[in-house]
């Protein structure tokens, strides 16, 4: 008999392996895919998730601060700037709420007393007790927050409203309280 | 001394110390036959030799020295924050002259016909690994050691929580960005936060394509790019490293400027009523109420920056700049001009504040549209 010589087959796993056929490849492929899009969908939910704050301190958006006699005339009322953002303000007229961001890029500017204007600390823009800009980069007068009465007899700020100077909003009646 | 303090105060005001730097500038590094005749004449070269080198070196040293024992300028120049710029002052110093001592060696040698110094066999190379590499290594740990040694000895400042409500003043950006923080002061955020600094860096990466001389290629060398390196001087170290120093040491409260010497007094009034081009226009120079029709109000404006931006150019193209057009192209051309002159747009508007209180030159705060 003649000697058969033996060939070794070319892989060693021939046969028992599974040979990935067209089909099979394809829904690997987005089996992956989907398990790539879950993982990064959830990586990014849970970072944006992490953007939010689980308490939040806010104030109310709207308060009351008081009585119209509370406020004296020609004065800049300085109390409601850390809690609420607003400087209160009585003229001969009547009363109005300033917001505290500068309308340049959103620093806090201080009332000086003395020289009786909003001065910014970041870039030097400055408004007059009324919040019109006169001085520094700020193209715009302070914005003002809806201002009136409750039944109460007390002052009512609400800042989800808020009245341009540029839009002509100042006219408008809740811009103002009329004393 | 107190003689001198005052008149380095007067002189650093940001109206005089300004200007100074632009006259001088071309002077420094001449662009054009002219200057350099007047830079040889007055041997404003001799900054970049060993002994120039080194009296500036003193002067510089000197004026830390006096501010050290100033007790107003000890404030601003102690200030952990602030150690940096005083070492950005050395550095850039220091870099500048060593660019302008090789760029002038080079410059003599090719007077001579010689190859420039830096000028290699291109058989003769190194390589990277280890040659390059090492160095790097080396390098990377001695700036190491120096970081770790500078951040024991003087601890980085922590300041209280943050709070909206509180800004404090003056408010400073980091260091790095005090040229930008200078930028808004005189113009809207949108053009100095958003669209300048996104200029510089789209002009940074240009600048290979608007350049394409060949020589200065791998060596230093300022007779051969002499305009080049005038443009890009002027925007580098006044119109950014300047400005940083400004934004560290002469601003003070509520963001006014101070001498160096000066006291930091928060009541410091500068009296300043900015107004709007159109209002010039219309109110003080036509003697009429501001058009009630936005683009009609601020139309001189628009005009002023159009013609300044695009007119401008294709003008110089036809007649002053005509070489340098039929040179370079009209795509190249155009590019050059476009980030060159939003570059100068900057000094131009810090002279029309500083001179004629101009804020706005386009201002339509209701579309959020100032420039
Ligand atoms: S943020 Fe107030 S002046 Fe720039």
């Amino acid at each position: 008999m003649a000697e058969r010589k033996v060939i070794p087959k070319a892989s060693i796993n021939e046969g028992t392996g599974s040979d990935l056929d067209r089909k099979g490849f394809l829904s690997w492929l987005s089996i992956g895919w989907l398990a790539f899009v879950g993982a990064t969908g959830g990586f990014f939910t849970v970072l944006i998730r992490f953007l939010f704050p689980n308490v939040l301190f806010e104030p109310p958006q709207s308060f009351k601060i008081g009585y119209p006699d509370d406020f004296t005339i020609g004065k800049v009322d300085t109390r409601f700037k850390k809690k609420h953002a607003v400087w209160v303000v009585r003229d001969e007229e009547g009363i109005y709420a300033l917001s505290t961001v500068c309308t340049h890029l959103g620093c806090t500017p201080n009332w000086l007393e003395v020289e009786q204007k909003y001065k910014c600390p970041c870039h030097g823009s400055g408004f007059r007790k009324s919040g019109i800009h006169f001085e520094g980069p700020a193209p715009r007068p302070l914005e003002r927050h809806a201002i009136y009465l409750a039944a109460d007899g007390q002052i009512i700020v609400d800042k989800t409203k808020s009245f341009k100077w540029e839009k002509g909003e100042w006219e408008m009646s809740d811009s103002f309280l009329k004393i | 001394m107190s003689y001198i303090k005052s008149f380095i105060d007067f002189l650093s005001a940001p109206t005089i110390s300004f200007t100074l730097l632009t006259v001088a500038f071309p002077f420094i590094f001449p662009p054009s036959d002219y200057f350099e005749k007047k830079n040889r004449q007055w041997g404003v070269y001799k900054l970049w030799t060993n002994a120039g080198g080194f009296w500036v070196f003193v002067l510089i040293t000197l004026f830390f020295i006096v501010g050290y024992f100033d007790p107003h300028f000890n404030l601003t120049m102690t200030k952990p924050d602030n150690i940096p710029i005083i070492l950005m002052i050395y550095s850039m110093y220091f870099l500048t002259w060593l660019g302008m001592k090789k760029a002038y060696a080079n410059d003599e040698r090719l007077d001579r016909g010689e190859k420039p110094e830096e000028w290699n066999d291109p058989d003769d190379k190194v390589l990277v690994w280890p040659d390059l590499v090492y160095i790097e290594l080396i390098a990377l740990i001695l700036f190491m050691v120096a970081l770790i040694v500078w951040s024991i000895l003087i601890p980085a400042p922590l300041e209280e929580p943050a709070n909206p409500a509180a800004t404090p003043n003056p408010s400073k950006a980091p260091w790095y960005f005090l040229g930008l923080q200078e930028m808004l002061v005189y113009f809207d955020p949108w053009l100095a936060g958003i669209v300048f600094p996104m200029f510089i860096i789209f002009g940074m990466m240009a600048i290979p394509y608007m350049d394409v001389n060949k020589k200065g290629e791998g060596y230093y060398s300022f007779k051969e790019r002499r305009v080049g390196y005038f443009i890009f001087m002027y925007g580098w170290l006044v119109l950014w490293v300047f400005l940083i120093i400004i934004g560290t040491f002469f601003r003070g409260p509520n963001w006014n400027f101070f001498g160096p010497f000066e006291w930091w007094d928060p009541h410091k009034v500068v009296p300043l009523t900015n107004v709007n081009l159109s209002e010039y226009v219309w109110v003080k120079l036509l003697n009429k109420g501001l058009p009630v029709n936005i683009i009609a109000r601020e139309s001189v404006g628009f005009v002023a920056v159009i013609g300044y931006l695009f007119i401008m150019p294709i003008l110089l193209a036809k007649t002053k700049l005509k070489h340098l057009y039929d040179h370079y192209g009209p795509v190249r051309y155009a590019t050059l001009m476009l980030f060159g002159l939003t570059m100068f747009a900057l000094p131009i508007k810090m002279y029309l504040r500083w001179m004629f209180n101009l804020k706005y030159i386009v201002a339509i705060p209701e579309w959020f549209f100032n420039i």
